[in-house]
C-alpha cells in the first residue's frame, strides 16, 4: 500500500447512500463533485463497507416510499449498521431531508418528525440562521448568518420533549433555525411548525448532522443560489484539518 | 334478469354492431369472450382513435430535429451532442373527476412510464389543469385532491413539477381537465423503443402485480360521457404506488445502460392487451403469452381480466434468451416482481395461453390498426360568429384601478404559489428559471444550453373560434418560450373535447386540429405525439374545446435566460407588436362583463415569428432585461405582473402616435385613442413587453429594424402608473397589486395560513 505524504492533496471522499426511493442522491453526488478537493461515490443500501470514506451523506427522497413513517424502514437497511459504526468511530455523517428523518428513526440524532403543520408538502426557499458554526458542517458560515436554502418535505415539523430540548440547546446541538430576512425566528418564518423553529440538529459529539433544508440544491448560481456550498466546504475543511493534524 | 343483461356482449363492452362484424371478419370466426374483451378495448375511442385518426393526419410531424414522431410511447427531439429530449402529454380527466387524488396521481404515473419506456430519465413534469369555479365546494375538493395527487406521485419519484397552468371556469364544472406532461433526457444512442423483434426472444413482465383494479379504467372512462352513474365508476380508477414506479424507473434505466433490452413498453390503458399487441405490431411479429405466469394480486382472475387489467406500475420488455438472467437480476436488485410470460413469434398473431390451454388467438394488425374510423358531419355552432362584438357593446368601467385589481385577483391570473409550492419543483437541481415565469428553463448539466418548457391552453378562445383559438395557443406557447430566450422546437398536444359523435363537437375538433397544424407549420414546431381526450361532457354539456399544447425549446446559453420581472430602475419599457387588443374572449369580458361571446382576433403568424425571433436574438445578445407577453388580462395585467415580479414600479405613457427612439414611426396597432379599458385589458396575440437598459436602446432598435417596437415608459418608483393619450388611467402601488395578486388563490380556497 502506498503511503501518501500529508501535504499531498487527497480528495475528501464522500459516500452517498442510495436507498430504494432515494431521489436526491444524484443531486448530492453532483454537488460534492462541484468542489475541487472532493470526490463522491454511491453506496447501495445493502453495502456494508464504508472503507476509505471521510463523510457519508444520507440524501433526500422517499426511501421505501416513506411507507409506515418517513425513514422508519430505511433505518433497517443493512448499510445503517455500518453508518452507525462509522459515526461511532468519529466519521462525519450528514442527513438531508429524508436522510435527517432516517437519522432520527435510527436514534442517531435526537427528536422526531411530525407532519408539517399545514398538512401539505412545502417546497420553497427559506431563510436559515446558523446557530452553531463550530461543528464540522458549518465552520464556513458566520454565527448568526442568515442563508437561503430550499425545503421540500411533507414531514419536517421537528419535535423533541422539554428535557431533550433543554439538552440539545445547552449542548449547541441546534445548528440551524428557520428565520425571517432579518434573522428573527418568527412564527411566520417557520414553514412547518417545527419546535423552536429548529431546522437542523447534530449529535452530542457534533459529527452527525441532520437538516430538513437542502444545501445541495443551492450550490450553483445558475440554479438560484450558492448558500449551500458552505456546508460542503466546511466538511472538506474539517476533513483536511483532521488529516493535517494526524 | 334486467333488460341490459339481454344486450349482446359486444354492446355491453361498448362496441357497435358493425364493429362487432368487423371483428368477426378479421378473426374469420366469432370471437370468444376474452378475445372480444381485448378487441373492445383496442377498438375503444381511447386506444383506437376512431374519431380523430383521419384529422390528426393533418398535423405536421416531421422535422430535422425530430428523432421520433407520433406512434411511440413519446416523441423524441434532437438537442445536439448526442442528447435528446423525450416528451409527451396526456389526459387523466375522467379518473380525476371521479377520484381526484388517485386519478391525478396515476396520470403522473402513466405519463412518466411513457418517458422512461423510451429510455429517457424524466427531468420535468408540467400539469395544465382546468376546473369549475372555486366558489363551488366540489371544485375545491377536486383542486386539492388533484394537486395533492400530482404532488404525492411526482415528488416521490423525484421529478420536479416545473410548470403548467391552472384555470377555473364554468365549462369545466362537471368535467375537469387534468392533463399531465412529462419530459425526459436521453443519450441518443440509448433511446429505447417499443418495437418487438426477433422471434424466439422472451417477453418479460415486471413491476407490480396484476389485480382487478382499473379493469377497463382508462379505456372505458375515456370513451364515454359522464352521467349519474359516474360515481359508480370509482372502482375503475386505479391506485398508484410511486415508490414501486421509482424502482421501476431505476431498474429500466439500469437495464438500458447494461444493454439488456430489445424493446420496452409500459402497461397503460387496456393493460397487457395493448402493450403486447402494440409491441408486436411495431415489429411486425407475433407474440405468445402464458398468462398463468402473471403474478396476481388476487386469486381466480379470469383470463380476460388479466389481459385488460390496468394495474399500475408494470412494464413489458423483450429480452434475448442470453440476457434473461441478467435482466431478472436487475429486477431482483430493485425488489420488483419479474417473470418471463412469453416469447416473440413470427406468426403476427397474439396467442394467449392459460397454462396449456389456448384462450385467445387474434391477428395483431387487426387489433392495433384496424379499428374503424368515423367522419362525422360537422356543424358550426350558433355561438361561433363572424364578427367581433362592437366596442360600444361594453359598458365603460368607472375605475380602471379597480378593474386591474379585480383581474389580478382572478384565479386565472393570480399567483399560483399555493399550487406549485406543493410540488417539489427543484429536485434534480436544474432550474435556471423557477415556476411562475413565462416558462420553465432547465439547464443541462455539463452543457451551456438549456431546455425551455411550457404548456398552454385557452378553451374560452377556442370556444369562440376553434381555429383561431388553436392558432393562438400554439403562438402563445412559442411566445412564452421565446420570452425566455429559447427557440421553440417541438410540440406535444392534448386535445380535450366533448363527444365527437356530435356534429358541433366534431366541427370544433376539426377546426382546432387544422388551426394547430397551420401554426405548428409556421413555427416549425412539429407535433411529436400526444393524446386525444373525447367525451369530456357531463349530462350532455361539453367542456370548452381545449387543445392544450406542450412545447419545448432550446436555449443556447442558459446563463442569458430572461424572466418577466422588471429588473432595474431606469430601464426602458418597450412594447413589441402591432395587434389590436379586443375584449371578446378575454378575461376582462368574463370577469367584468360576465359574458363569453363575439369573435377573437386572429394571430398574425408571420409577424409573430419575426417578433419572437427579435426577442430571442436580443436576449442572447444580452440586450433584454425582462420579457413578458401580453396574455390574460391584457397589457395592464402584463405590466402589473412584471412590476410585482421585479418589485419595481413603472411609468407608462401610451401616446396616440407612438415614437420609439431609434425606430420611430407609426407601426403599432396599439392606439392610445382606443377605449382605455379595451386598450389596457383587451387581449390579442402578438404583443410582448420587454425592458432594455437605456444604453442598449439603440442597439435594440437596430435589431428590431422595421418591426413594431415602441418605447412606452420606464421602470421607476414603487407605483404602476399608466397613461394613455395624456390621461392617467392606472395609478396603483406595486405592493397593493402584489397583495391582490399574491393572496387571491389562498383566499378563494379558504386556506389562509
Amino acid at each position: 500500500m502506498a503511503i501518501s505524504s500529508q501535504t499531498e492533496v487527497t480528495p475528501v471522499r464522500f459516500g452517498v447512500v442510495v436507498f430504494p426511493g432515494s431521489n436526491c442522491d444524484a443531486d448530492s453526488h453532483d454537488a460534492v463533485r462541484s468542489f475541487a478537493g472532493a470526490d463522491a461515490r454511491y453506496l447501495w443500501h445493502k453495502d456494508t463497507d464504508l472503507g476509505g470514506l471521510d463523510c457519508v451523506i444520507l440524501p433526500g427522497g422517499f426511501s421505501y416510499g416513506d411507507y409506515l413513517r418517513c425513514g422508519a424502514i430505511a433505518r433497517f437497511s443493512p448499510i445503517m449498521n455500518a453508518v452507525q459504526r462509522f459515526a461511532d468511530d468519529g466519521g462525519l455523517v450528514i442527513g438531508i431531508c429524508n436522510g435527517f428523518q432516517i437519522l432520527l428513526e435510527a436514534g442517531m440524532l435526537p427528536g422526531a418528525m411530525h407532519q408539517n403543520e399545514g398538512l401539505k408538502f412545502v417546497c420553497k426557499l427559506v431563510n436559515l440562521r446558523v446557530e452553531n458554526n463550530g461543528i464540522p458542517f458549518t465552520t464556513g458560515y458566520e454565527r448568526g448568518q442568515v442563508i437561503k436554502v430550499p425545503i421540500a418535505h411533507h414531514e419536517g415539523n421537528y419535535f423533541i420533549d422539554q428535557a431533550g430540548l433543554a439538552e440539545i440547546e445547552a449542548n449547541g446541538q441546534v445548528v440551524v433555525r428557520y428565520c425571517d430576512d432579518e434573522g428573527e425566528t418568527t412564527e411566520a418564518s417557520n414553514p412547518n411548525g417545527s419546535l423552536g423553529n429548529i431546522a437542523g440538529v447534530c449529535n452530542r459529539e457534533h459529527n452527525v448532522f441532520g437538516l430538513m433544508p437542502h444545501p445541495e440544491r443551492v450550490c450553483e448560481e445558475i440554479v438560484g443560489g450558492t448558500d449551500g456550498r458552505g456546508v460542503f466546504e466546511s466538511i472538506i475543511n474539517a476533513v483536511g484539518a483532521k488529516a493535517a493534524a494526524r | 334478469m334486467s333488460a341490459t343483461n339481454q344486450k349482446p356482449a359486444y354492446e355491453l363492452l361498448g362496441l357497435k354492431e358493425k364493429e362487432y362484424q368487423g371483428i368477426c371478419d378479421a378473426m374469420g370466426r366469432e370471437p370468444n369472450y376474452t378475445e372480444l374483451a381485448v378487441f373492445s378495448l383496442m377498438w375503444s375511442e381511447h386506444c383506437g382513435y376512431k374519431h380523430s385518426r383521419p384529422l390528426l393526419k393533418n398535423l405536421p410531424t416531421e422535422g430535422e430535429r425530430i428523432l421520433q414522431g407520433p406512434g411511440e410511447n413519446a416523441g423524441i427531439i434532437d438537442i445536439g451532442d448526442n442528447l435528446a429530449i423525450a416528451m409527451k402529454i396526456e389526459s387523466h380527466n375522467h379518473p380525476s373527476a371521479i377520484e381526484p387524488f388517485q386519478g391525478a396521481a396515476t396520470g403522473i404515473g402513466g405519463i412518466v412510464r411513457d418517458i422512461f419506456a423510451m429510455g429517457a430519465r424524466p427531468i420535468a413534469n408540467l400539469d395544465p389543469l382546468h376546473f369549475g369555479p372555486l366558489e363551488k365546494s366540489r371544485q375545491k375538493y377536486l383542486l386539492e385532491g388533484v394537486v395533492e395527487g400530482i404532488a404525492a406521485y411526482g415528488n416521490c419519484m423525484g421529478i420536479p413539477t416545473v410548470a403548467g397552468e391552472i384555470h377555473f371556469e364554468d365549462a369545466y364544472e362537471g368535467n375537469c381537465l387534468i392533463n399531465v406532461m412529462c419530459v425526459g433526457l436521453v443519450e441518443q444512442d440509448k433511446i429505447l423503443r417499443a418495437k418487438a423483434e426477433g422471434p424466439g426472444n422472451l417477453v418479460l413482465l415486471f413491476g407490480s402485480t396484476t389485480g382487478r383494479d382499473g379493469i377497463g379504467g382508462a379505456s372505458i372512462l375515456a370513451s364515454a360521457e359522464f352521467d349519474e352513474t359516474a360515481q359508480e365508476k370509482r372502482p375503475t380508477v386505479q391506485v398508484g404506488d410511486p415508490f414501486t414506479e421509482k424502482k421501476l424507473l431505476e431498474a429500466c434505466l439500469e437495464m438500458r445502460d447494461k444493454g439488456l433490452l430489445v424493446a420496452l413498453q409500459d402497461l397503460g390503458a387496456a393493460g397487457l392487451s395493448s402493450s403486447s399487441s402494440e409491441m408486436a405490431s411495431k415489429g411486425g411479429v407475433g407474440i405468445d403469452m402464458d398468462i398463468s405466469k402473471v403474478p396476481l394480486r388476487e386469486q381466480d382472475m379470469e383470463p380476460f381480466e388479466i389481459m385488460i387489467s390496468e394495474s399500475q406500475e408494470r412494464m413489458l420488455a423483450v429480452v434475448t434468451p442470453e440476457l434473461e438472467t441478467e435482466a431478472l437480476a436487475v429486477c431482483e436488485k430493485w425488489d420488483l416482481d419479474a417473470v418471463i410470460i412469453g416469447k416473440i413469434t413470427d406468426t403476427k398473431r397474439m396467442r394467449v395461453f392459460l397454462g396449456d390451454e389456448l384462450v385467445a388467438d387474434m391477428p395483431v394488425d387487426a387489433l392495433v390498426d384496424d379499428a374503424p374510423t368515423y367522419i362525422v358531419e360537422a356543424v358550426r355552432p350558433a355561438h361561433e360568429v363572424d364578427d367581433p362584438l362592437p366596442e360600444d357593446h361594453y359598458r365603460h368601467p368607472t375605475d380602471l384601478n379597480e378593474t386591474l385589481t379585480t383581474l389580478l385577483r382572478s384565479p386565472n391570473i393570480c399567483d399560483k404559489r399555493w399550487v406549485y409550492e406543493q410540488y417539489d419543483h427543484m429536485v434534480q437541481t436544474n432550474n435556471a428559471i423557477w415556476p411562475g415565469a413565462e416558462s420553465a428553463v432547465l439547464r443541462i448539466k455539463g452543457r451551456q444550453s438549456g431546455v425551455a418548457l411550457t404548456t398552454d391552453g385557452n378553451g374560452r378562445r377556442c370556444y369562440l373560434d376553434p381555429r383561431r383559438g388553436a392558432r393562438a395557443v400554439v403562438a402563445e406557447a412559442a411566445r412564452n418560450l421565446s420570452c425566455t430566450g429559447a427557440k421553440p422546437l417541438a410540440v406535444t398536444n392534448c386535445l380535450n373535447f366533448g363527444n365527437p359523435e356530435k356534429g358541433e363537437i366534431y366541427h370544433q375538433f376539426r377546426e382546432a386540429v387544422e388551426g394547430m397544424a397551420e401554426a405548428c407549420l409556421a413555427f416549425e414546431t412539429p407535433v411529436t405525439g400526444g393524446n386525444v381526450s373525447f367525451y369530456n361532457e357531463s349530462f350532455g354539456q361539453a367542456v370548452y374545446p381545449n387543445p392544450v399544447v406542450g412545447m419545448m425549446g432550446l436555449v443556447e446559453d442558459v446563463r442569458l435566460v430572461q424572466t418577466p420581472g422588471f429588473k432595474d430602475e431606469g430601464d426602458v419599457v418597450l412594447l413589441l407588436g402591432n395587434a389590436r387588443p379586443a375584449a371578446d374572449g378575454s378575461e376582462y369580458q368574463l370577469r367584468i362583463h360576465g359574458e363569453v361571446a363575439g369573435r377573437i382576433p386572429d394571430v398574425d403568424l408571420e409577424m409573430e415569428k419575426k417578433l419572437q425571433l427579435l426577442v430571442r436574438e436580443a436576449i442572447l445578445e444580452g440586450l433584454v432585461k425582462s420579457a413578458h407577453d401580453v396574455s390574460d388580462g391584457g397589457l395592464a395585467c402584463c405590466l402589473a405582473e412584471s412590476a410585482i415580479d421585479g418589485g419595481h414600479g413603472a411609468v407608462i405613457e401610451l401616446a396616440s402616435s407612438q415614437a420609439s427612439q431609434g425606430a420611430g414611426d407609426q407601426r403599432s396597432g396599439l392606439q392610445a385613442d382606443q377605449r382605455p379599458d379595451l386598450l389596457l385589458f383587451g387581449e390579442a396575440p402578438g404583443l410582448i413587453v420587454v425592458t432594455v437598459e437605456e444604453k442598449n436602446l439603440e442597439h435594440f432598435a437596430q435589431l428590431a429594424q422595421d418591426l413594431p417596437a415602441h418605447v412606452i415608459g420606464r421602470v421607476e418608483g414603487d407605483r404602476l402608473v399608466v397613461q394613455a393619450a395624456g390621461v392617467e388611467h392606472i395609478n396603483i402601488p406595486v405592493a397593493q397589486a402584489a397583495q391582490a395578486w399574491g393572496t387571491a388563490l389562498e383566499t378563494l380556497i379558504g386556506d389562509v395560513g
